[in-house]
């Protein structure tokens, strides 16, 4: 084909593994060029016409995706070497070929698609919630000051995507480090004026084995959270928590939260 | 080890990292620093610190069993993290990748330091100018501990920034970045006490 009539193409480099315990392979692609394309665009076009850079026909690409807005976590994937959401990853503004691959940290399911069940059995291990039920009527809980609330709205933007787990170093099959984002959860919760009735129980939670202390400072999180959530500053502030914790729990306190 | 004790050894770790063994080794570099001012200054400290009263208790609870149990589980710190310098090239990414490295480096060179001079003590040898001159004689010693010695002083100062996070004395991002500065400050100063008494026996 010559120059004058080439047309201009998107190249994929795509991270494809048939089942999670197959060998991972990687597989080109070459896909029509169209403006203001995102990768979930890009994959919806191979998923449609499934053939690969060497015009072999192949079996579509394997993703994950919900709400296509960056506010449900679930298309994250490392693009080009980072973690982020693919559907905010703009084709027009990323190198080619743009590398896909699943992250790791998780277990792969198939191709770019993660099994990131860890998380959310992490938010129940730290009581990421606020126990209201009863058997009658609590009536309304403590007021919140206006400010706690913008404040807390921020940490609250967590969508649990995991791509603080898979920025962070010390996350890996090696160790049992829970992660940043559970842990910001903790301080969301501990912060919230009924939340804060039950603020021991998440401290606890955090100081058993894999929890906070798994931290080693690195702040690749902080750098990597696509919602700018101040995951260090929530991790240093638990820590001061957990260990005056530490201390009543040694010494005994009557301050029960 | 116990069900859930790894937040108490990781504190622990992180107390006795500064207390007492960063505070001991200033108050070695400082020492040492003596052998800038002659041979009689150096020996003459040495020897004071060697006659302190009940030496073997102060080495073995101010010293050796704090070092080595930090020594000891820092290393196997340093090889749960699966580091990622060239995804992530921020500084405190690499100031985390160098922490670990220089740990081992540190465990490496102070435990042969300790050989050769404590040991040595212990065997009978008098630990004094004579001694360091010789050892510092080999060109290839000199560049030993004066590596062995930045990176000791490099792993004392980040190491002091990261305690300050996990007893949560610096939370906010503006704190963590003025310890930066202050710590960075403590490294530098340190190093040039010790390369300069390095430096003196040369």
């Amino acid at each position: 084909m010559t120059t004058a009539t080439e047309e201009k193409v998107i190249k994929f480099q795509i991270h494809r593994q048939d089942d999670e315990n197959a060998a991972p392979y990687f597989e080109e692609f070459e896909i029509p060029y169209r403006a203001n394309m995102n990768v979930i665009s890009a994959l919806m076009e191979i998923r449609r016409n499934p053939f690969n850079k060497k015009g072999d026909k192949t079996t579509p690409v394997s993703w994950d995706m919900g709400c296509l807005e960056e506010v449900c976590g679930a298309c994250s994937m490392v693009i080009n070497g980072k973690p982020r959401q693919s559907c905010t990853a703009l084709v027009d503004q990323l190198e080619q070929p743009i590398r896909l691959e699943p992250m790791k940290t998780f277990p792969v399911v198939r191709d770019l698609q993660v099994d990131r069940s860890r998380m959310f059995d992490s938010l129940k291990k730290v009581k990421a919630w606020i126990p209201i039920d009863g058997t009658y009527d609590l009536g309304p809980g403590p007021r919140m000051p206006e400010k706690k609330r913008q404040w807390a709205y921020e940490l609250s933007k967590c969508m649990t995507c995991g791509v603080c787990l898979e920025a962070c170093p010390n996350v890996n099959s090696k160790s049992d480090f829970i992660g940043p984002a559970p842990l910001s959860q903790v301080r969301l919760f501990n912060a919230h004026p009924t939340g804060a009735m039950n603020k021991n129980e998440r401290l606890q939670a955090l100081m058993e084995d894999g929890g906070l202390s798994g931290c080693g400072n690195s702040q690749n999180c902080v750098e990597a959270c696509p919602k700018g959530i101040p995951l260090t500053t929530s991790i240093a502030a638990l820590n001061r928590d957990t260990n005056l914790q530490m201390f009543r729990n040694f010494f005994g306190s009557d301050k029960e939260v | 080890m116990a069900e859930n004790r790894e937040f108490y050894w990781r504190r622990l770790h992180s107390l006795l990292g500064v207390i007492p063994v960063g505070i001991f080794l200033i108050q070695h570099l400082v020492v040492n620093h003596f052998a800038t001012r002659g041979e009689q200054a150096f020996n003459d400290a040495a020897h004071f610190m060697e006659s302190l009263p009940f030496r073997i208790f102060l080495e073995l609870f101010i010293i050796f069993i704090p070092l080595y149990f930090h020594a000891i589980y820092g290393v196997y710190i340093a090889f749960t993290a699966k580091n990622n310098t060239r995804r992530y090239g921020t500084l405190r990414n690499y100031m985390f990748f160098l922490q670990r490295i220089t740990g081992v480096i540190t465990l490496i060179f102070v435990t042969w330091h300790v050989w050769e001079t404590r040991i040595q003590a212990a065997l009978g040898a008098d630990v004094n100018f004579g001694m360091m001159e010789a050892i510092l004689a080999n060109p290839w010693m000199v560049a030993f501990y004066i590596l062995g010695v930045v990176s000791t002083t490099f792993h004392f100062a980040n190491g002091l920034w990261s305690f300050m996070v996990s007893w949560g004395i610096t939370v906010s991002a503006r704190s963590q970045k003025i310890s930066t500065y202050a710590t960075l400050g403590i490294f530098v100063v340190l190093t040039i006490i010790g390369i300069r008494s390095i430096l003196a026996f040369v």
